[in-house]
């Protein structure tokens, strides 16, 4: 398969980007997006230039590095798949791609496609945890959990902050991101002595570092890789009005 | 040879952690403020020992490539991870995980590590479900397990398909709360390059800033190294794409052993090669292999046929299909253990009755389906099939999973003794990038198991009898000339890397060495091949030096220098591996040597002259390493020959 690639080039978090088309010629249906990334990369290496700076690590769909506005839409055209799990067949032949960095204001560009997404672990660093030291603890048995629970816990725990929901939301809020952990510990038994101080902890952090608000239009969830559900979003709501009225 | 002291404690093996703790020396709490520790990775190993760390009052620096230690490579762990909780009341027992350890490792590990390791692992589990990990329930709401390859009992505990990701979410989240507590400063996207010994001692390390290129220098009373394991040095793998072996060849080369190179695990059930511009290779769950049997057609006509397609796997009769593993070992079937299982289908493959491509065969659910119910497999390994059917566009449950083995996983790494320290006073290594519990061979579950064991039980106690005798050591400035020339170093390393500019990209190179190292050093290793391997590689890393390409700037991000240090590394590494496997004249475990096997293709260990662990000493590049031998003794486990037939 041929593309046509316009790609958003950027030096660095200060200078002034712009977009770049390329060509890719001969690419197999079974190439990952990233993949067809490298391809493009090693021409731009054969004729000297500098490759396109991507983020990535584990290319499984779960460490959450990757992350491109494909086409318009956070980690492209197929759902439920982040950008490595992406294939070109779900792709035409001479189709042209447009590819951008994460465009939200709390996600600056540090250079091509990569943007810095640290404001994510500072929301973490702000209540994303259950205070237990190591050592000390109860035996794992002790504390049974109902399996509804445990299943709606591991549903919002398969989040890999990669922050799409950010960058699908008109208002760049991080509600999907946030509410995912506040849910995870607000069903389990663990997370209780905590709840309301995370809730709004969390919240206030959020706000905090220029994420908007979230204002239920649910394109965050539509471009979930993990499909995390809306409904996290009311439990958490729910959490912190409790919170703030008691 | 005194640095090859293991420094066991003295006693009876099942009392000697706990002697050892009852009497080292420990750092009071207002101590610990004055004393800096440096963590290098913040995977399992690195996030625990950071966190614990932290709680415990240190100064901790913790330090990482990706932009967040929720990255780490430790994300990707799918099957599970081992306790000897017995809670399934199936016979489990500290003896038992300790027993089948050092059985799996084919009898090359250190008994008393791996006896602690067990020992601790239940530990791990209550911490993890305190820290609010979502593992799997019974309906009762008490904790849920499941068998993996290589063992007779239910012990592995899990997190659906994602267990790697929910234990690290867990390490990742008391380290931020370290972080937000001011106990621990992280540097994520940040490369360690160095480290920097004064006096003999371990006291820093020279990092370059990922994003603007800048060199920096860290002090730390003592360093921690948690950077995974070396197998990205093959190409295609199950690691992820920044997976280095850097951090640990940077610490051999200033003076830290590295023990038993060649060790490295081939996982036997991933998805196959399928073209030439893969870049990586992705792992099935082993756990797979609880519901899935595996075979290949019986016939070559067949085999020939599926290759070409005109037949589909429902075509083969039931009588016309080999479950090679079933028939082989009837006692484990499809759950032996992995280096068993990989060869199995290597051997299958290579006598031509291979489907897919060839390399592959199948791993099929068809029967596990019909007798539990779709939705039953669908629950147990429904994120796997979708990840399988996305990458490989075909309905795991209609027809077959292909499999083939692929590179998973190092055993071997920084040589350390019972503390974890390395033959460098100060300096410590922990998790996949140490060489100490898995012997030849690592057993499903038990890398996580040991990541964590390393971090949040066992460094957090062992490095304070070191510390104990640094609390009247001032902090050290950075200007101290030790660090200079460190830099100096690394700056003159970078700036020849920038000069080369040759004609291959740094990828090409990579991949061309890759292959040479699957094809001498993989799954099956000879004399005359791991010669024809010191050889070239040496030459390849002459290459490398003389014809690389990297494009951009030294001061910017710039990925192609980060993987072009990376692979000048890789090529060194490989060279190491192919003379260790060379000196090793045996099989055992993921060590195969052709030339020593049984007569029905079954692994020959030598006992007697082999026992040991091999740990090399750097030398001068170009130079011989020196081979030094850590004696393994087994006080309380009968050595026998591995047999998974009854
Ligand atoms: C696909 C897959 C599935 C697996 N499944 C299982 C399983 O089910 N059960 C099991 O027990 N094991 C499993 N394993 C093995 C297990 O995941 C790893 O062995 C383990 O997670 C390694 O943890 P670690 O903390 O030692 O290293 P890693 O998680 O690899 O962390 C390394 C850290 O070091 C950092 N780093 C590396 N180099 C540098 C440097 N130079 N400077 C700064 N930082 C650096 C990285 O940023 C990272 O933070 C699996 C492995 C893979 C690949
Ligand atoms: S909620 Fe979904 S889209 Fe948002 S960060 Fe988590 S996985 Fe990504
Ligand atoms: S590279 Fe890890 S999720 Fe895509």
């Amino acid at each position: 398969m041929d593309f046509t690639l316009k790609i958003w080039r950027q030096e660095n978090s200060t200078a002034k980007g712009r977009f770049e088309t390329y060509k890719v010629a001969e690419i197999s249906p079974d190439c990952s997006f990233l993949e067809m990334l490298d391809i493009l990369n090693q021409d731009l290496i054969n004729k000297i230039e500098k490759p396109v700076c991507f983020d990535h690590d584990c290319r499984e769909g779960i460490c959450g590095a990757c992350g491109l506005y494909i086409n318009g839409r956070p980690h492209g055209p197929d759902s439920a798949v982040t950008t490595c799990q992406l294939h070109m067949r779900k792709f035409k032949d001479k189709d042209t791609i447009v590819i951008e960095p994460w465009r939200a204001k709390p996600f600056p560009i540090i250079k091509d496609l990569i943007v810095d997404r640290s404001a994510l672990d500072k929301i973490i660093q702000a209540g994303g945890y259950i205070s237990v030291n190591t050592g000390g603890v109860p035996d794992a048995n002790t504390i049974p959990v109902p399996r509804q629970n445990y299943e709606t816990a591991m549903d919002a725990a398969s989040c890999i902050a990669c922050g799409a929901c950010v960058a699908a939301c008109k208002n760049a809020s991080a509600m999907l991101f946030v509410a995912a952990k506040v849910s995870q510990f607000a069903v389990l038994p663990q997370g209780q002595v905590e709840a309301k101080e995370r809730a709004i902890r969390m919240v206030a952090k959020m706000d905090e570092l220029g994420f908007g608000n979230c204002t239920n239009t649910g394109s965050c969830e539509a471009e979930c890789p993990k499909s995390i559900s809306l409904s996290h979003i009311a439990r958490l709501n729910r959490e912190y009005l409790h919170a703030k009225l008691t | 040879m005194t640095k090859l002291n293991p420094r066991i404690p003295e006693g009876p093996l099942a009392e000697k952690w706990t002697n050892y703790k009852a009497t080292q020396k420990l750092v009071n709490p207002a101590n610990k403020r004055k004393l800096d520790i440096i963590v290098v990775g913040t995977g399992l190993a690195g996030a625990s020992a950071a966190a614990s760390l932290g709680e415990l009052g240190f100064n901790v620096k913790a330090f990482c490539y990706q932009d967040s230690p929720r990255r780490a490579h430790s994300i990707a762990a799918q099957g599970g991870i081992n306790a000897a909780k017995n809670y399934p009341n199936d016979g489990d027992s500290v003896y038992r995980l300790y027993y089948d350890t050092i059985k799996g490792g084919d009898y090359r590990a250190r008994e008393a590590n791996v006896y602690r390791l067990a020992e601790v692992s239940g530990n791990i589990i209550d911490q993890c479900v305190a820290q609010g990990v979502p593992f799997a329930r019974e309906y009762g709401g008490l904790l849920e397990n499941r068998s993996f390859g290589g063992a007779q009992v239910s012990r592995t505990f899990y997190a659906r398909g994602q267990t790697g990701q929910q234990l690290l979410l867990g390490a990742y989240s008391a380290l931020m709360r370290q972080v937000d507590a001011g106990t621990v400063k992280l540097f994520p996207r940040n490369e360690m390059l160095d480290v920097v010994l004064i006096d003999g001692k371990a006291r820093g390390i020279i990092t370059r800033n990922l994003v603007n290129g800048k060199i920096e220098r860290h002090f730390g009373h003592a360093v921690v190294i948690a950077t995974g394991g070396y197998g990205r040095a093959f190409f295609l793998s199950t690691n992820a794409m920044g997976s280095n072996g850097s951090a640990v060849w940077q610490v051999y080369k200033k003076g830290a052993y590295f023990a038993n190179p060649a060790f490295v695990q081939i996982h036997p059930t991933c998805i196959p090669v399928h073209g030439s511009y893969q870049s990586k290779l992705t792992l099935m769950s082993e756990s797979l292999r609880n519901d899935g049997r595996i075979w290949v057609p019986k016939k070559k006509e067949d085999a020939e046929a599926l290759r070409a397609g005109t037949k589909k796997p429902k075509d083969i009769a039931e009588d016309d299909r080999d479950y090679y593993l079933e028939r082989r070992y009837p006692a484990f079937g499809n759950l032996v253990p992995r280096d068993v299982a990989s060869r199995a289908a290597k051997e299958r493959c290579d006598a031509g009755f291979g489907v897919g491509s060839g390399l592959a065969v199948y791993l099929d659910f068809n029967e596990s389906i019909k007798r539990l119910g779709k939705h039953v497999i669908e629950e147990r390994y429904g994120n796997l099939f979708q990840m399988y059917e996305k990458i490989v566009d075909d309905n795991p449950y209609e027809t077959p999973m292909m499999i083939y083995p692929a590179i998973h996983y190092c055993m071997g790494g920084i040589w350390v003794d019972y503390e974890l320290m390395t033959s460098i006073p100060g300096l410590f290594s922990i998790g996949e990038c140490n060489f100490s519990d898995h012997g030849a061979n690592r057993l499903g579950a038990s890398a996580l198991m040991q990541g964590l064991a390393d971090g949040y039980f066992i460094l957090p106690y062992t490095i304070q009898n070191y510390l104990a005798a640094e609390i009247l050591t001032p902090r050290m400035p950075v200007t101290n000339p030790a660090f200079e020339e460190a830099e100096y170093n690394i700056q003159e390393r970078l700036n020849k890397l920038m000069q080369i500019k040759g004609t291959q990209s740094v990828d090409h190179i990579h991949r061309k060495f890759g292959l040479r190292l699957w094809d001498l050093v993989g799954m099956s290793r000879t004399k005359e091949g791991l010669t024809e391997a010191v050889k070239e590689f040496a030459l390849l890393r002459q290459e490398f030096w003389n014809d690389a390409r990297i494009t951009g700037d030294q001061n910017e991000l710039n990925q192609e220098l980060e993987k072009a240090s990376r692979v000048a590394d890789f090529i060194e590494i490989g060279e190491l591996m192919a003379r260790d496997a060379l000196q090793r004249e045996e099989s055992c475990g993921g060590h195969f040597r052709e030339e020593y096997q049984t007569p029905e293709g079954e692994a020959s260990r030598n006992d007697e002259n082999f026992m040991f662990v091999g740990a090399w000493e750097y030398k001068g590049t170009g130079n011989e390493p020196v081979l030094h031998k850590e004696p393994l003794v087994y006080e309380n486990i009968k050595v026998q020959t591995r047999n998974y037939k009854i």
